[in-house]
């Protein structure tokens, strides 16, 4: 534990002063509070179908003059507030020549990437609930509709699930500061893997499925479950897959469960209502994804770990 | 005396992959001293220091710092040894005494402790003026200062520099080289690395020069410069007249006397066992001659490490 405790406080320090958090930090605020104005503008239009969740219905409306949702815009700028935070964690160290300095008082090594980590979660942590509760205040403002209990839990559910889905992209940024020498490297490296599983996953998910299980307007409904159950096995290689199903699943639970075949079944033939999910029922679904997400964080903490402790240290 | 020993290596050695970089060291440093440890760029000084601190581990052998092992136990390594890196670095945004705060919290010194350990290392390498000054404006001289009050922050027993001099000016490296020796009077054992050998010949008692890994050459420089070149002997210089041969045949009776060489004009070139100096001049004066001058011959670093690594 030695020394674990001044490095987690120097560095989120360092996170919080940080010129690139503070733009981060402005840049989500924007989109939080612009998708909040648009979901309480269009709102009431939805109300007349169902008057479950309403107060839910705030964070997932979106309008035409924007047609992203907040938790869209979360999937999408979580990853680089990870990548910000993890992509210069010990190479820049290196660089400067303060990582031999450092690692020349009496701390454990793992102390240095420990306290790294955790500093970065817990910034995480704070830019996540706060734009939660800063998004859930104005609605709540707007449209002066109290959340019930299970939406209260509901949100907090999706507040972890969004911090674990951060502490994933930036253990990715961390491992790549250990295994590229330069930041740039790392930087380009982190991004572009975000890009590449963001864009062009689905896409070639699609590919395969299409090549494999060819469906056409007369394909059977089995035909069409295959072609869907291989589109989305392979999309959920992608932590933003992963995370945008289990995100509708707490978010919107009168959808149903989206990797069962009766959901794709309703959607194709309409009007088949499944009712809505109980709280437990979305948290026994949403739980393989959580788990894959925080197995994927572990995976890359494991291996930046490793590499780190094996390092060696010098000062040119 | 009762001299202690601070590090100790046992045919210590690194290799990566087939290039070996540290060959069977041993090496022996005692409390106090300062220990000059010299070779050529890539002779492996900095992998020889990495394994002391613990920073990397040895292919084989054995390294003690205080009684205590750098691999297995490296934080209590760590806690009595101070180590300046050769491109040593600040947060450059942060100030001073901000980062000095860092390194006393890395250290677990206590928060009332804290700021008196602050004010005495900047103090002491002249940097009290600067306290609260941004890194990233300082100088690389002033840097390397703060860099030596960074050590002194953990009351080190041991500091290691390496290539303390490297990029300084003269002034600058006048003012690290005179803290480094007075660190020897608060009992700290320093081990200096370096390729520039006037440097370190003007404050290291001991020197050891290290050559492709391997350790050529160790001990106190006067007598590694006659052990080395004049095969442990003294030369004597000495200009007397007249000089008569009276006065050769006395000089050649004087116990321990191996060689006299008379070069031109009045110069003896003289080659002893010992150091012979009062008994020489006292035979010139009995024999009425003037003694004009007299020289024992000083081998530097430089001679030896010439010696060493001419045609390497």
């Amino acid at each position: 534990m030695s020394g674990l405790l001044a490095v987690f406080w120097k560095e989120l320090a360092d996170n919080f002063s940080s010129r690139r958090f503070i733009i981060l930090f402005l840049l989500i605020y924007l989109a939080g509070i612009a998708t909040i104005y648009v979901a309480a503008q269009n709102i009431r239009s939805g109300v007349t179908e169902t008057t479950e969740f309403i107060f839910l219905r705030l964070f997932i409306v979106s309008g035409e003059n924007l047609p992203f949702s907040f938790p869209f815009f979360l999937s999408l700028f979580i990853p680089i507030v990870g990548i910000a935070l993890g992509f210069d964690a010990v190479n820049s160290e290196r660089i400067s020549g303060n990582l031999s300095r450092v690692l020349s008082q009496p701390v454990y090594r793992d102390s240095v990437i420990n306290g790294k980590f955790s500093a970065g979660l817990f910034t995480i942590a704070v830019l996540v609930v706060s734009i939660v509760f800063v998004v859930g205040g104005l609605g709540l403002r707007m449209i002066g509709v109290p959340p019930a209990a299970e939406e209260v839990l509901r949100l907090f559910a999706f507040i972890f699930l969004s911090i674990v889905y951060g502490a994933f992209w930036m253990a990715l940024a961390v491992l790549f500061s250990i295994l590229f020498k330069r930041t740039a490297t790392s930087a380009l490296a982190s991004i572009a893997l975000w890009i590449f599983l963001f864009f062009f996953l689905s896409m070639i998910a699609k590919y395969i499925a299409d090549a494999m299980v060819p469906i056409d307007q007369k394909s059977s409904i089995e035909a069409i479950t295959r072609n869907d159950s291989v589109f989305r096995m392979i999309s959920r290689v992608s932590p933003g897959t992963l995370y945008g199903e289990a995100v509708q699943v707490l978010l919107m639970p009168e959808l149903g469960n989206p990797s069962s075949t009766l959901v794709l079944i309703s959607i194709i033939t309409g009007g088949l209502s499944l009712g809505s999910l109980s709280l437990d029922q979305s948290l026994v679904i949403v739980w393989p994804q959580l788990a894959s997400l925080i197995a994927l964080t572990a995976l890359c903490f494991a291996v930046a770990y490793i590499r780190f402790m094996r390092e060696e240290i010098r000062s040119t | 005396m009762s001299q202690q020993t601070v590090i100790e290596t046992r045919e210590l050695t690194k290799a990566y992959g087939n290039l070996v970089a540290v060959d069977k060291l041993n090496l022996r440093i005692d409390e106090g001293e300062i220990f000059g440890f010299l070779g050529p760029n890539g002779a492996g000084k900095t992998t020889t220091i990495l394994m002391l601190l613990g920073l990397t581990e040895p292919t084989s052998g054995d390294a003690h710092v205080c009684g205590y092992s750098p691999t297995r136990e490296p934080l209590k390594v760590k806690r009595i040894v101070g180590y300046l890196p050769e491109k040593v670095g600040f947060y450059e945004d942060l100030t001073a005494r901000q980062n000095l705060e860092y390194t006393a919290q890395l250290n677990g010194i206590s928060w009332e402790q804290i700021p008196r350990k602050i004010d005495e290392s900047l103090h002491m390498v002249g940097l009290s003026d600067v306290v609260n000054k941004e890194v990233g404006k300082f100088s690389h001289g002033m840097k390397q200062r703060l860099g030596i009050a960074d050590v002194m922050i953990k009351d080190p027993k041991v500091i290691i520099f390496d290539e303390p001099t490297s990029g300084i000016d003269p002034k600058g490296t006048d003012e690290i080289l005179s803290l480094i020796s007075s660190m020897a009077k608060k009992k700290i054992t320093a081990i200096i690395s370096s390729h520039q050998l006037h440097h370190v010949q003007k404050i290291c008692t001991q020197v050891g020069i290290i050559a492709k890994g391997r350790l050529v050459v160790e001990g106190p420089i006067d007598r590694l410069g006659r052990d080395t070149i004049a095969g442990g002997k003294f030369q004597i210089e000495v200009q007397a007249s007249p000089i008569t041969e009276k006065l050769l045949a006395a000089l050649q009776k004087i116990n321990g006397m191996l060689k006299i060489e008379k070069q031109e004009d009045s110069t003896l070139l003289i080659t002893c066992e010992q150091d012979l100096r009062s008994q020489i001049s006292k035979t010139i004066v009995d024999n009425d001659s003037m003694l004009t001058g007299m020289k024992i011959e000083e081998y530097g670093l430089e001679e030896i490490y010439l010696k060493y690594f001419r045609g390497s």
